[in-house]
């Protein structure tokens, strides 16, 4: 199943910029659904990290960008790869270990990549993935080619040395890069009440002399206009924007998560503040679609997802035999 | 006749001139001209841009050398000394090796990692180590440990050319000395993977890298005139390994002797020696095979403890001539 073109803009500047961000949301959600379904099943092994009431964020900052525009991921990173444009279908064969999967089985949940949607990478490191984005984002410097890279993280990895020198070489070489943390609270376990003496976790930007915002993470056009913002400063060379979205995992960490770490109370409280009714509120508000249609976006999405499943389910399993040949890329003549 | 760091230097202003997309990055490359005056004016030819001062962050040089591989330039990162490699160890290992295999071949990684490695400049343990078999133990590195200027050439221009991570271990004695062979003019390369016949003989093999290359040479000269004979194999690249010459050497010679600086303790030439004891090969042998490797200790500072710690000439004399002479 190919993936719709990706749309560039404000989410409520047109009724197809309302439909995009609805319409990728909800396959997040679906997608997250899907997996932890076919987990339930023992369709799929290994491990999964859910974005589940995550997906205002990614699809708010990738509506900024063009199609050209880079990001890396992170151990929970289904959201970004859809937010980016990436084929739901070779997403699940590649969580089944199907030959079509992204990564042909070797990758998985963790390591998904896609280059035509300028995806860097997941990352199964967390911190990993920040100085590999500052790396791409001095490319598109020394080349002159205008790309801007987004490195998406959580709040944990805020305290990996990985974050504090991809920010400061950021920061001293003006990369075009922004670096987006998903604030969802607690990295597995730990909150950040416990893992940060600093209240207000873009603080931390002060540090390397880089801009650095809040944002509403549930909220996609609050995300989408810091964002806007953010990808404009870096395309006209006046280099990385820290952006700082507060938002929540309303599923465990991965599958052995018990949530004895927080109430049920707290869940509670974040999943009445839901990104996708919020933004349905905004669509009827501003006009730009009915009930109705916003009915058949949300049946759209699923309908997608259970196609990809289809599809990857029926598909072929990857074969060891081609894994000592994988391991280096061929020397070409 | 160049010295070693002179021939790294002139491989890299090679694929500088060659290709627009190769830049060097690391700590003090630039005005400095590195820590042990490699890149020295390269920052003055080539400017500010290619030959590009860091911070002192290697985990985030190193990463940002990935990131810049992965989105189309071909970087050489210099870490100031291999220990400090521990520092950027996750972009190394977790990384720059993966990425290729793991995210299903979309996605590969031209980058060179050139570093100073060795004993012997009372440095101490934290900047004295060989710490090749921590990469050669990680598939989807490449590791190259030149033993001479020439070799150095040509290896490191076939490490810019590969689509895949290579680590380059420059021994630092190394940089200062003049090879045996003089470094040919022009852009040749050394292919990644062959071993080099240094000399032949036919009594023992001695299999040995880097510095211990240049030791073993004086042992095979002062031998000579007792009238020992010794073929020498410099592996050259330890990832991938050559073993052919090897095989090849050992059906002849009938005895074994390896030999490299760092410590025995689950070292690289252990490889070697298990490579010869699954080989058909291993029945040619008439003798245990010896091996000569570092102490299992971090290296000392004092003159006397360093020179204790790691092989020196005159053991590797009295282990080839005991072979030798012990076993016929």
């Amino acid at each position: 199943m190919t993936t719709a073109p990706l749309l560039i803009g404000h989410p409520l500047a047109s009724k197809e910029h309302a439909r995009h961000a609805l319409l990728y949301m909800c396959r997040i959600r679906k997608f997250e659904e899907a997996v932890e379904d076919l987990f339930g099943r023992g369709m799929m092994h290994g491990t999964m990290h859910l974005s589940i009431g995550q997906e205002a964020s990614p699809t708010g900052m990738c509506m900024a960008l063009n199609l050209t525009d880079q990001i890396t991921s992170t151990h929970r990173g289904h959201g970004h790869c859809i937010a980016k444009g990436a084929d739901l279908t070779r997403m699940i064969a590649e969580l089944l270990g199907k030959e079509i999967g992204y990564c042909g089985g070797r990758g998985g949940s963790m390591h998904i990549a896609d280059v035509d949607t300028g995806n860097l990478g997941a990352n199964g490191v967390v911190g990993g993935g920040i100085p590999i984005a500052a790396g791409a984002a001095l490319a598109s410097k020394m080349m002159k080619i205008g790309k801007v890279v987004v490195s998406f993280f959580g709040d944990g990895a805020m305290n990996e040395g990985a974050f504090h020198e991809a920010a400061n070489l950021a920061a001293i070489w003006k990369l075009p890069m922004i670096l987006f943390c998903e604030n969802n609270k607690y990295g597995m376990s730990s909150s950040t009440e416990k893992a940060f003496a600093i209240d207000n976790l873009k603080d931390r930007a002060l540090g390397y002399g880089i801009p650095s915002v809040n944002v509403d993470g549930n909220d996609v056009v609050a995300v989408y206009e810091q964002a806007q913002i953010a990808a404009d400063r870096a395309r006209n060379g006046e280099g990385p924007t820290l952006i700082v979205a507060e938002t929540y995992r309303w599923k465990g960490h991965s599958r052995s998560d018990k949530n004895l770490y927080r109430t049920k109370e707290e869940i509670e409280e974040w999943r009445l503040l839901d990104p996708i009714p919020k933004f349905v509120e905004k669509i009827l508000e501003s006009k730009l679609m009915e009930q109705s249609e916003i009915d058949a976006i949300q049946a759209e999405a699923q309908d997608q997802v259970i196609a990809a499943v289809n599809e990857a389910v029926k598909a072929k399993s990857a074969e060891p035999s081609g894994l000592l040949a994988a391991v280096f890329k061929e020397i070409s003549a | 006749m160049l010295t070693m760091a002179e021939a790294v230097r002139e491989a890299m202003s090679i694929a500088f001139d060659e290709r627009p997309e190769v830049f060097l990055l690391g700590e003090d490359v630039g005005i400095y001209g590195g820590a042990f005056g490699v890149s020295a004016d390269m920052y003055h030819r080539y400017g500010a841009e290619r030959v590009l001062d860091t911070p002192i962050a290697e985990l985030g040089i190193v990463g940002a050398a990935v990131g810049a591989a992965l989105a189309g330039m071909r970087p050489i990162v210099e870490i100031q000394f291999s220990d400090f490699t521990a520092q950027a160890m996750d972009q190394i290992a977790n990384q720059a090796a993966k990425i290729h295999f793991m995210l299903g071949g979309a996605l590969h990684v031209p980058m060179v990692l050139r570093t100073p490695q060795g004993s012997g400049t009372g440095a101490a343990a934290q900047h004295s180590q060989n710490l090749e078999p921590w990469f050669a133990s990680v598939p989807g590195l490449k590791v190259v440990v030149p033993s001479n200027p020439a070799d150095a050439k040509g290896l490191l221009l076939s490490a810019i050319d590969d689509p895949n991570p290579v680590i380059f271990l420059e021994h630092k004695l190394l940089y200062k000395i003049p090879g045996r062979d003089s470094v040919p003019v022009g852009s040749g390369r050394i292919p990644l993977g062959v071993a080099k016949v240094v000399r032949e003989g036919k009594d023992l093999t001695i299999v040995a890298t880097g510095i211990m290359v240049n030791k073993s040479w004086e042992v095979c000269e002062k031998l000579a005139a007792e009238g020992i004979s010794i073929t020498l194999i410099d592996p050259r690249t330890i990832s991938p390994l050559d073993m052919q010459p090897v095989y090849e050497s050992v059906e002849k010679t009938g005895r074994l002797l390896v030999v490299q600086e760092g410590p025995s303790h689950a070292g690289f030439i252990n490889e070697v020696i298990a490579q010869m004891a699954g080989s058909s090969s291993f029945g040619s042998l008439i003798a245990p095979i010896k091996r000569l490797a570092g102490m299992n200790i971090p290296i000392p500072y004092a003159p006397q403890l360093e020179k204790a710690a790691v092989p020196q000439i005159e053991d590797i004399e009295i282990a080839a001539r005991d072979i030798v002479k012990n076993w016929r």
